[in-house]
């Protein structure tokens, strides 16, 4: 493969090229067709992995699946001394922090979104928007340790105190306050879905046709509501960046599991410590000393599965529907 | 009135820039400095210590991080730019179709899935948690990465250059493999290089498959310890020393995968 590097796009020597003398099969039509169903080969083998990786699944978590049945997804006890598996509390802290990360995030990234579309100079914008993407570079289990020695002492001594102090009467914001809990985790969260969001919703709000803007802004109407024009017309790809981050947060097992407390109790309180399906994964698997605690745990990444698997779905979907003349759509992940 | 509001949105769109850059300045500074404080020789080239004993390294996790993440890269790189040839020189039916969709599915698939999948095909057969395990999930993580990447690049070489390369007798699949793939190594490169910066930051698909080992090992069907997961389970432990170890294999990550990403960056801008 590695033969002759080529110039980026003339092509200047063409001996590697040219036809050879003899006839080789290398130059038959029947090469051609071997070297097509080999790469055609791959793209099946990428099938046949997503299938062996549900099958898989399935199969090693059969003995959860069996006994429990539906009502492992709705029972509220996590008792593995009894052998007895309940889900949701992973679900509930799982779409709590996530929504908790939502949140925050969707109205950092579009104010950034706008800056970078509509205020930012033109030669400091690649400069801005690399910043914001390497923020989706660092990797998680930084982020977690940031997140226990800086963010938790910090939630723990000035924000949490100040939320009980001013919306304690909300049961939202009652309890102890270690640092840790749910509120803190979808803060992490939101710091690393925040790239992904801004990021597509960049590439959304170019996609627009400056004609809609230029013409509301004739029209007599402000900068804002000239963008409020655009940002209706880019609401899909928004929309699909959005529910891509979500599908990255809920999917977050590091960070989370190093701040969120792990316990499984559904707390109403946001300070309160709680846990998450991929950190009870994250923290238990190994730890699991009979089979049906394993397939328990294995069932909760199922779960886990499936729920990426709609989100992402509807993700594409809305992304597709907007950039569908465009190239390049999301460099986030 | 109107003129108001819109200076008020268009401050709060300033402010909210300006604070995702405080907390990336936040977060980076954090680890430069706690991670110069603690980095020194020893943690390149010493075994960790037994716990209370201060001081030692983490050579074993440097070491099993690089073995893990260059099998990963050599097991999937073939088969991602094979499948991207297919998706964008062949795959106009059904196939190409579904297997650009399970792509983007498997780029959303939580890294702790990927572990659990590997944890049953690799680790429950072979009875014991090994490094070869471990590089095959880091693999999976890769291949959504480098087949988009690859799939985007090769779509843009012009047809013009097929034309003119088949024109002169080359047989298709050496119009591809010589022409177009090398036309756009830049870009494919450029994916490969991010694709190995994020999984050699990856921990969750590690903690089961690779596990971790205190020991420097060379061997495939051992466990083998990597670098991510030494900084988690030095970050939950109770021992100051093992926090600052932490930070400074933090900063030894973070900065490699910076480098990469930024270099990335640079290449591509420095096309034009």
């Amino acid at each position: 493969m590695e033969k002759k590097p080529l110039a980026d796009t003339v092509v200047t020597d063409f001996s590697s090229i040219l036809p050879p003398r003899k006839k080789s099969w290398l130059m038959s039509p029947s090469a051609d067709s071997a070297f097509r169903y080999l790469t055609a080969g791959l793209a099946v083998f990428l099938l046949a992995l997503v299938t062996a990786l549900v099958v898989s699944m399935v199969y090693n978590s059969q003995l959860s699946l069996s006994r429990f049945g539906l009502s492992f997804v709705f029972s509220t006890t996590w008792d593995p001394v009894k052998e007895i598996f309940g889900a949701l509390p992973f679900v509930y802290g799982t779409l709590v922090s996530s929504l908790i990360a939502l949140i925050f995030a969707i109205p950092i990234s579009l104010g950034v979104a706008i800056f970078l579309t509509e205020q930012c100079p033109y030669k400091l914008r690649p400069i801005v928007l690399t910043l914001v993407e390497l923020l989706a570079a660092i990797p998680s289990v930084a982020y977690g340790l940031w997140g226990i020695f800086v963010l938790v002492p910090f939630m723990r001594n000035y924000i949490n105190p100040f939320l009980e102090g001013t919306l304690g009467f909300l049961p939202l914001f009652k309890g102890p306050s270690y640092g840790i809990g749910l509120l803190t985790s979808g803060i992490i969260l939101a710091v690393m879905i925040v790239p992904i969001i801004t990021a597509i919703a960049v590439n959304s709000l170019t996609a627009v046709v400056p004609t809609q803007r230029e013409a509301a802004l004739a029209l007599g109407a402000t900068r804002w509501e000239a963008m409020q024009v655009v940002l209706l017309n880019a609401r899909s790809g928004i929309i699909g960046g959005v529910i891509l981050g979500l599908g990255r947060a809920l999917g977050e097992t590091m960070a989370v599991t190093m701040v969120i407390g792990n316990r499984p109790e559904i707390a109403v309180s946001l300070l309160a410590p709680a846990y998450t399906m991929a950190s009870v994964i994250a923290n238990e698997f190994t730890e699991a000393t009979y089979d049906l605690y394993l397939h328990a745990l294995i069932e909760i990444a199922i779960l886990l599965f499936v729920i990426t698997f709609i989100v992402q779905a509807m993700a594409q979907l809305l992304i597709r529907q907007i950039s569908k003349g465009k190239t390049s759509y999301a460099k986030a992940n | 009135m109107r003129k108001l509001i819109d200076k008020l949105v268009f401050t709060i769109c300033s402010l909210s820039t300006v604070l995702v850059l405080a907390i990336l300045a936040l977060i980076i500074i954090y680890i430069l400095a706690n991670g110069v404080l603690a980095i020194n020789l020893d943690f390149f080239t010493k075994l960790p210590k037994p716990v209370g004993e201060t001081g030692g390294g983490m050579v074993n996790g440097i070491i099993g991080s690089a073995i893990m993440v260059a099998i990963a890269a050599l097991i999937s790189i073939p088969i991602s730019i094979g499948a991207a040839i297919y998706l964008s020189e062949f795959g106009k039916g059904y196939l190409a179709v579904i297997v650009r969709f399970l792509v983007d599915v498997l780029a959303g698939v939580p890294s702790i899935v990927i572990g659990i999948f590997i944890y049953t095909i690799v680790v429950l057969p072979m009875k014991r948690f090994s490094a070869i395990a471990g590089a095959l999930a880091l693999a999976i993580i890769m291949i959504p990465t480098i087949v988009r990447a690859t799939e985007e690049a090769l779509k843009l070489v012009p047809q013009t250059l097929r034309e003119a390369a088949l024109a002169l007798g080359a047989p298709y699949w050496r119009v591809v493999l010589e022409i177009v793939v090398v036309s756009a190594h830049k870009a494919i490169i450029s994916g490969v290089l991010l694709s190995i910066a994020r999984v050699a930051g990856e921990t969750a698909p590690l903690l089961f498959t690779a596990l971790g080992n205190r020991f420097l090992v060379t061997v495939l069907d051992r466990p083998m310890a990597s670098l991510p997961v030494q900084i988690y389970s030095y970050a939950v432990s109770p021992y100051d020393d093992w926090h600052s170890q932490a930070w400074a294999a933090t900063f030894v990550l973070v900065m490699f995968i910076l480098i990469i990403n930024l270099a990335v960056r640079f290449f591509i801008y420095s096309k034009e």
